[in-house]
């Protein structure tokens, strides 16, 4: 499972190929959008897809571990993230984390 | 075939990580004017261990503690044998380093005083889930030069000295010649070398970063650098299926240990050592011991939790291990009401939370003139976390640095380079003269059966004997001979191929190193049937190796333990 994409959202920026430790993320030479080309080698650390700025990206564990249904979508903000978690009920929970003391600064 | 890209530098440092982006900052401070260098399989933003990023700092000095009582507590923790020098020399700049990285924006809370927030004796609570983006942005500000994908493949030498490292271009496929004054191994330990706790389409869902695979123990031991106390394996108490860490929930949360019957098998069983408390080898061990006997599975008893207390857990977990959070949601399991079912991980090399790695000086020199080793391939010092490998990296980057200052660039010896290059681009040779072999994951998927079934993997509940250590060497060199049938179809590939050639250089040491400890030292992590008990009359000292490069040979040698810390070894 791993990561799936949606095709319509993905502008073909190349952010998440840049971005994957496993570097697993490619871009489909013809239509030029991400896809996933060894989704069992997904670790599941999701910087692919806190990285997309269209939101195109999903973590989905595999089914041998988890149910169907559920998701969990980063939002990435300067300083802090937002994390929406869907139950399979339709039940969302949320969550801010702050990220990072100085926007600007390294 | 492309010719190779040429680089020059001063100090190269190869791994872009914990270790790695500390060490080439601290190059940069105290030798503003030395050109220093990150050579990174991935990219520095968001690699390695800390891609997803980390919600405590387990290695820090909290009020009252000192170097020398935290040097106690990993002594006993690892059964009474680490290199103090080692410990006690990054224990002096744990503070430090945290500090120095709280400058660069990761946020720490604060209590009333200004005073960090204590999870644990020596942890400390933080936000850090953009903890890597932080470290790659004062990499970056420091002026450090990054070659972003592109995996290390072998250290370059001239008279038996590194001169820099060979890597291959993840995007371009061409190979990286990049000659350094000095250079620094700083990659991650190795993931992967035992079947895993899931398999299929599951198989990297695992704790260690399954990309950490041991290239940089792999080019060591093909150089000949001398390794130490590889039979120190790491198995990680996790949390079943997902594999995420449990400090979180035991240290944060107070949930303790118990068995399928509900005891709470770690306050009755391992009291004499410490209960909940116990070293972190006994507190895998047991649970191991407890579903051996028919008395697993085991959980970690977050019962009860308030929901404020639930929502907190969660959103610690979305700082390092967002899986989990997913994962209960997806299975509809509340840990307020059901208590989490904890496993022990497929055996890993990491010398971060064991030992296993280059032998080194206190100055993180290793065996080999102008190479020096930090973090998770440095052995000796256990419980280094992500602070301490921090505190390594500054470490081995002050020494590297002034080795630098002092040497010339060398010119890597040609016939090296070239029988190098043919190395490295066999697998994709082979493919595109014939196409027909063996891929990378079958490899990979038979490395890890011989494993796990005669090394002490999962399957056999991780106890060893000197007869299934011998099938163990036999089946790995009948897969040696297989290593000309690897083929590679395209780069990723040919780096999956070297991936798995550098776990099994790596593999071959480890057998040997856990056939030469003829007692029990670290029960969990290294328990012999053969020699079940722990003999301190005749194994407290280092087991080390040498691999011959001309001959192939593992030789193994022993180094003396020297107590320098005073004080009862098995007391923290």
């Amino acid at each position: 499972m791993g990561i799936t994409v949606k095709a319509e959202q993905c502008t073909g920026c190349g952010r998440c190929v840049d971005i994957c430790p496993g570097d697993l993320l490619a871009l489909l030479p013809q239509e030029g959008k991400a896809y996933l080309r060894s989704a069992r080698d997904c670790w599941g650390c999701m910087s692919c897809v806190k990285s997309c700025p269209e939101g195109a990206l999903e973590r989905r564990l595999p089914f041998s571990l988890a149910g169907y249904g559920a998701s969990l979508r980063p939002k990435v903000h300067e300083t802090h993230i937002v994390w929406t978690l869907r139950y399979p009920s339709g039940e969302v929970e949320e969550f801010a984390v702050k990220t990072r003391e100085h926007p600007g600064r390294a | 075939m492309l010719p190779p890209r040429v680089v020059e530098t001063d100090v190269l440092i190869i791994g872009g990580g914990t270790a790695g982006c500390l060490a080439a900052v601290e190059a940069k401070e105290v030798r503003p004017d030395l050109r220093v260098t990150i050579m990174e399989k991935a990219n520095v933003e968001r690699s390695g261990c800390l891609a997803a990023g980390m919600n405590a700092i387990n290695a820090y000095l909290n009020p009252g503690e000192t170097p020398e009582s935290f040097v106690r507590y990993v002594r006993a923790d690892a059964m009474g044998l680490v290199r103090e020098d080692l410990v006690l020399s990054l224990a002096k700049e744990l503070n430090r380093v945290v500090k120095k990285v709280e400058t660069w924006g990761l946020p720490i809370p604060k209590d009333d005083k200004g005073s960090y927030l204590a999870r644990g004796r020596w942890n400390i609570r933080i936000y850090g889930e953009s903890l890597k983006p932080i470290l790659a942005r004062a990499v970056y500000k420091a002026g450090v030069a990054v070659l972003n994908r592109v995996a290390a493949t072998g250290l370059l030498r001239r008279g038996g000295r590194v001169v820099g490292a060979i890597g291959l271009g993840v995007r371009d496929g061409r190979l990286y010649l990049v000659k350094a004054k000095a250079t620094i191994v700083a990659t991650g330990g190795a993931a992967g070398i035992y079947k895993p706790n899931n398999d299929g389409s599951a198989h990297h869902v695992m704790w260690y970063c399954p990309f950490n695979t041991g290239a940089g123990y792999a080019m060591g031991i093909r150089a000949g650098a001398e390794m130490t106390t590889f039979e120190m394996r790491f198995v990680a108490l996790r949390t079943k299926d997902v594999i995420a860490p449990t400090g979180t929930l035991a240290l944060g949360f107070g949930a303790r240990q118990i068995n399928a019957r509900g005891e709470p098998f770690l306050q009755t069983r391992f009291a004499s050592w410490g209960g909940e408390r116990a070293p972190t080898c006994l507190r895998v061990h047991a649970p191991t011991l407890e579903a051996r006997e028919g008395r697993g599975p085991c959980y970690l008893d977050t019962r009860g939790l308030s929901a404020a207390k639930v929502k907190e857990l969660k959103a610690a977990y979305l700082d390092m291990y967002p899986n989990l959070v997913l994962y209960w949601a997806a299975n509809g399991i509340d840990p307020a009401v059901e208590p989490v079912e904890i496993e022990g991980t497929e055996p890993y090399l990491v010398g971060g939370h064991c030992q296993a790695g280059y032998w080194v000086e206190e100055d993180r020199r290793t065996t080999l003139e102008g190479l020096y080793a930090a973090g998770d391939v440095a052995g000796g010092a256990p419980y280094k976390f992500v602070s301490g490998c921090w505190a390594e990296g500054a470490i081995a980057a002050r020494a590297a640095a002034a080795y630098a200052a002092r040497v010339d660039l060398s010119e890597p010896e040609p016939e090296e380079v070239a029988a190098e290059t043919a190395r490295v681009y066999a697998p994709a040779r082979r493919y595109e003269e014939g196409g027909d072999g063996v891929t990378p994951a079958e490899m990979e998927e038979r490395l890890q059966k011989i494993m796990d079934r005669y090394a002490g993997g999962i399957s056999t509940f991780y106890a060893l004997h000197g007869e299934s250590l011998q099938v163990a060497l036999r089946e790995l060199s009948r897969l040696r001979a297989q290593l000309p049938y690897l083929v590679a179809r395209d780069r990723h590939e040919l780096v999956k191929a070297h991936e798995v050639i550098d776990r099994l250089d790596v593999a071959e040491v480890l057998v040997h190193h856990l056939l030469y400890r003829r007692e029990t030292r670290w029960p969990g992590f290294q328990t012999r049937f053969d020699y079940p008990e722990r003999d301190d009359a005749h194994w407290l000292k280092f087991v080390n190796s040498r691999r011959d490069p001309e001959t192939g040979r593992i030789e193994m040698y022993e180094r003396p333990y020297r107590q320098l810390v005073p004080g009862d070894r098995y007391r923290g």
